[in-house]
């Protein structure tokens, strides 16, 4: 059988769906973002406009969008070397020699990344409810005054950063060991002989070692966590005082509860633009910095 | 080759038949099987007459699938807009013109002509007039809906007032008495991120003398919060909060508003008839003489209500609409309003119901049969749900001190402006043929 | 430092933090079986006064969670079965099937990884609207049917394979279906463990698209259902814990029985260039 056949077979099925389902969606969601698709179109297809950059020029006028950018990238800015950081220091932890039961230790660290967000994130709500809640309980044992945590707007992005947190940093966990457990330990011998302090090393021997790592690990978590919607969601419906408001919460809420989905398609690829430069950025810089 | 290749054709085939089956399972219900939406506590109580109906109509099968309030608007479009349509629903009559324009709902007025149970003239009249948009009827009023002042009487005799307040001045006094912020007590509930409240204050303003203006002007295409009468509302309700006489959480942070209520941190809680039947229920008989129902003050006088409520309608792509008539006729008849109201305290909308039993000797009730042959409605277009929202979360603002009045009237209208843009392009420009509309 | 202290500190700092982790799943555990309006109460309690499994009797009772539980295994399993298909033909094609435009494909596919799967899913909505897909398990589990991400996966492991292997049993007469088959699956078996892993995982804990296409209740997957019922219920909240216990548990036992094979696979899809 012709080879070039055969491998379309092989092909065509997983293409198939993600033509279909993927792609052309992604290109009709760009035209639906030069229109003003609403529920009035909805209802009767004449009562459609096309407005060409519009939509765009709306949002970006809109202040509730601004706010919602904020809002996200607050929480990237804060929630990425935070996870990153307890990543990296769990991960050094289970790979330090001292260490007794790791499997135990790294099931445990592990198990909040396999959970379902929704099941957690009403757990947490819970947990730091202002009057009830073990959170508040516990700082009052040590005399701290109650904070409203998902009810001031202050606290709101807070909570929900130390949640993500919580939830995903046993995935990069995980990746950073296996980069830990790949720098060759003759290197640390050699330092250690050499008389440096466990500080000098990691900084000269395990931070460039892991490097590429890092980096990987940074876009992947960083353009995840652009994508925060299920927790604003469950845990505080985009409040307090609209502050827990996502870009992809905005997108939801245009889109499916208001069904306007022109305006809901134009934040859904600003975002994909905002997402990509970003990424484009860390590139590029990393590489600045491997040359210097 | 073909040989060869044949075992995986037949996995194709499977996977393919799977998912045809899987797609099947969108389900043709079977024959005489009607999926019936409600909204909020209403289903419980429905199951509960359910019965009775089947027995009735041995060949009609009711499944119903209960909405949270705060979902249900969405799960409503998203139907609508997926073409999942259930049967019949009810619907908060808020929130009829919206689905009306979407040319959702089936119009009702021929099978109301033939019906033998249904006289609309018995009905409160504002109340049946909330269900015709553009001159056709769409739904039929299942229960009425205005709010109302729930108050604990000890706890406003112990502070020295023997009735509940006439007017703002007297209820301002009232809350001001009840009020203890440092101990936790608050005159009353107004939860942030609910919008009956206010919306219930501003409909009672006088809005002036042009015919249809309220909280819109101009036929719906303007928003009317810089107007006098709303900003005299707003102020009323910030100032509520501002001195301390309510605290400014929302209804997941207030937590169960029964148990509070029956501990006395609340001595007032506006909200609707359902909550009669939740008091009866969740306090102690011990407290049930301590609390009481009245009409809402009015800003000088006996306030007048918000024509709320629900209706019951049946959608246009609904395949069972002669079965879905028949529930609807049931649901009509007084003596079942009136289980209806036994069950959980929601006001018939037909006067023959008040007649006779609990509700014609119920003191609790006796305060909305006044109010509701004065009532106002909100504004009737479809974008009323999200401009109310909106009008929320700036009053919220406000609440916060982050705004001031008249900055959060203006900021009111520039988003009530801005959400109507759409509906004056299409009244403006449009055929009144397609506002009909004809296409299923 | 003393050894004996830096150990100490070493294994003090980890059970520290593995108690951070486990206890917000701990505490729903033992909440589940409080009475309902225990957990409400000053001081927060640590363990039921009289367990009981009420709030579960009340979940599959009345809020019909073992509908939503048999929905969740349902549209997980036929996904993973299904995707894992999809995923293993095209993953090995681009590592070992040669045709024109392979790398320049594969390129594109890696770009579209890019693309935030939100985009796609407005008209995706309305795409299946006129299929007449919307509210159906079809409508939740044809999109998932293939990720970039699994090809990527096979590709990566699917190059392992030696190209040796391959041609002497080409030479031998042997289609390419039959090698795949018969020589490619067994030696892919490692990582179709893996993926089927992931897939499940990904499907059972899937939230914003299912929330959006799945209309009606009868066709809830357990997390829909359980954000539901937090919407309706948030003074409940024993019953919560209940919902959540039910939502986690069936993933998490996956996971402790099959966690060599998970852990393995995201190393392959993380560390390898």
């Amino acid at each position: 059988m012709n080879p070039q056949r055969t491998a379309w077979l092989f092909l065509a099925p997983a293409l198939l769906v993600l033509g279909v389902f993927f792609l052309l969606p992604v290109l009709a969601a760009l035209l639906l973002s030069l229109t003003d698709y609403d529920l009035y179109a909805l209802a009767d297809i004449r009562n459609l406009r096309f407005v060409a950059l519009g939509n765009y020029w709306e949002l970006l006028q809109r202040p509730l969008f601004w706010s919602a950018l904020g809002h996200t990238m607050y929480f990237v800015a804060v929630g990425v070397p935070l996870s990153l950081g307890a990543s990296l220091g769990a991960a050094m932890l289970l790979n330090s020699p001292l260490a007794r039961c790791k499997p135990f230790f790294r099931t445990a660290l592990f198990a909040p990344v396999v959970t379902t967000v929704v099941a957690t994130a009403v757990i947490w709500r819970y947990l730091f409810n202002t009057k009830y809640g073990m959170a508040n309980y516990v700082l009052g044992l040590v005399g701290i005054h109650p904070v409203d945590w998902l009810g001031d707007p202050h606290w709101a992005m807070p909570t929900i950063i130390a949640f993500a947190v919580w939830k995903n940093f046993g995935y990069n966990m995980i990746i950073f060991l296996a980069g830990l457990q790949a720098i060759p330990p003759d290197l640390y011998e050699a330092a250690r002989i050499d008389g440096a302090s466990p500080w000098r090393q990691f900084r000269h021997i395990t931070l460039p070692m892991l490097k590429p790592t890092m980096l990987m690990v940074g876009i992947l978590t960083v353009s995840g966590y652009f994508q925060l919607f299920a927790e604003p969601y469950v845990m505080t419906e985009g409040g307090p005082l609209q502050s827990t408001v996502s870009v992809l919460y905005l997108m939801y809420d245009e889109g499916f509860k208001w069904w306007n989905l022109g305006s809901a398609s134009a934040v859904a690829f600003l975002l994909f633009l905002i997402m990509f430069a970003v990424t484009v950025l860390m590139l590029k810089l990393s590489r600045r910095g491997e040359q210097a | 080759m073909s040989c060869r290749a044949r075992p995986w054709r037949h996995a194709w085939l499977v996977a393919i038949a799977c998912s045809a089956l899987l797609g099947s399972c969108t389900q043709a219900p079977d024959n005489h099987e009607l999926t019936f939406w409600t909204i909020g506590r209403e289903g419980e109580a429905i199951v509960k007459l359910l019965p009775a109906f089947e027995l009735a109509h041995p060949d009609v099968h009711v499944r119903v699938q209960q909405l949270p309030l705060t979902a249900a608007h969405q799960k409503l479009l998203t139907a609508f807009a997926g073409d999942s349509t259930p049967d019949l629903s009810q619907l908060g009559n808020t929130w009829l013109p919206e689905l009306a324009a979407l040319h959702a709902l089936e119009p009702l007025q021929a099978r109301v002509d033939r019906s033998r149970v249904i006289q609309p003239r018995d009905y409160f009249a504002s109340i049946w007039a909330t269900n015709v948009i553009d001159g056709t009827l769409y739904g039929v009023p299942w229960y009425v809906d205005t709010r109302l002042l729930f108050y604990r009487r000890d706890l406003l005799q112990a502070a020295g007032f023997d009735a509940p307040p006439r007017n703002w001045a007297e209820w301002r006094q009232q809350l001001a008495a009840l009020s203890d912020p440092a101990r936790h007590r608050y005159g009353i509930l107004l939860p942030t991120n609910e919008y009956e409240q206010l919306m219930s204050l501003a409909l009672q303003q006088d809005y002036g003398p042009h015919p249809g203006d309220g909280l819109l002007r101009d036929g719906g295409r303007y928003g009317n919060f810089e107007s006098a009468g709303f900003r005299r509302a707003l102020a009323f309700y910030v100032d509520t909060f501002r001195l301390r006489q309510a605290p400014a959480i929302t209804n997941v942070e207030a937590g169960n508003p029964w148990t509070e209520f029956g501990r006395g941190v609340y001595a007032f809680y506006l909200s609707g008839p359902w909550n009669i039947g939740e008091f009866r229920a969740r306090l102690p008989a011990a407290q049930q003489d301590d609390w009481a129902t009245a009409p809402l003050p009015g800003p000088t006088g006996s306030g007048i209500g918000v024509a709320g409520g629900s209706s019951l309608v049946i959608f246009r792509r609904s395949r069972h609409k002669d079965a879905a008539w028949q529930l609807i006729e049931y649901l009509s008849q007084p003596a079942v309003q009136r289980q209806f109201y036994d069950l959980l305290g929601d006001m018939p909308p037909r006067r023959s119901s008040w007649e006779g039993g609990a509700l014609h000797d119920d003191p609790k009730a006796r305060a909305f049969r006044q109010q509701l042959e004065q009532v106002r409605p909100a504004p009737a277009v479809p974008e009323w749900e999200r401009i109310a929202n909106e009008m929320q979360l700036v009053a919220a603002e406000a609440i916060a001190g982050r705004l001031s009045i008249d900055q959060a009237a203006a900021e009111m209208d520039r988003r009530a402006d801005a959400i109507l843009a759409k509906r004056r392009w299409v009244l403006d420009h449009t055929h009144p043929d397609q506002l009909r509309g004809h296409t299923p | 430092m003393n050894p004996r202290l830096a150990r100490a500190l070493v294994n003090g700092l980890l059970i520290g933090v593995a108690a951070v982790a486990l206890f917000p799943l701990l505490w729903m555990l033992s909440v589940s079986f409080m009475a309902p309006g225990a957990a409400s109460a000053l001081p927060p309690p640590l363990l039921p006064r009289h367990a009981s499994w009420n709030n579960y009797r009340e979940l599959f009772v009345h809020a019909g969670m073992g509908r939503y539980l048999l929905n969740s295994l349902l549209v997980a399993g036929t996904i993973t079965v299904l995707s894992l298909a999809c995923n293993l033909l095209a993953g090995y094609a681009f590592a070992k099937l040669r045709f024109a435009g392979r790398e320049r494909l594969f390129q594109a596919l890696l770009g579209a990884l890019v693309i935030p799967a939100q985009v796609a899913m407005l008209p995706l909505f309305l795409l299946l609207k006129y299929i007449g897909l919307v509210n159906s398990y079809a409508g939740v589990v044809v999109p998932a049917l293939a990720t970039v991400f699994g090809i990527f996966l096979v590709r990566q492991y699917a190059r392992g394979i030696p190209d040796e292997l391959l041609e002497a049993a080409r030479i031998d007469g042997a289609g390419e279906w039959r090698i795949f088959a018969q020589i490619v699956l067994p030696l892919l078996k490692p990582i179709i463990v893996t993926l089927a892993i992931f897939t499940f995982l990904a499907a059972w804990n899937d939230f914003m698209w299912p929330l959006i296409v799945l209309t009606g209740q009868d066709h809830y997957t357990l997390p829909i259902g359980l954000a539901s019922l937090a919407r309706e219920h948030s003074q409940d909240s024993e019953l919560m814990m209940a919902g959540s216990v039910v939502t986690v548990l069936p993933v998490l036992l996956l996971f402790l029985s099959l966690q060599r094979y998970y852990l393995e696979g995201l190393l392959l899809g993380s560390v390898k260039g």
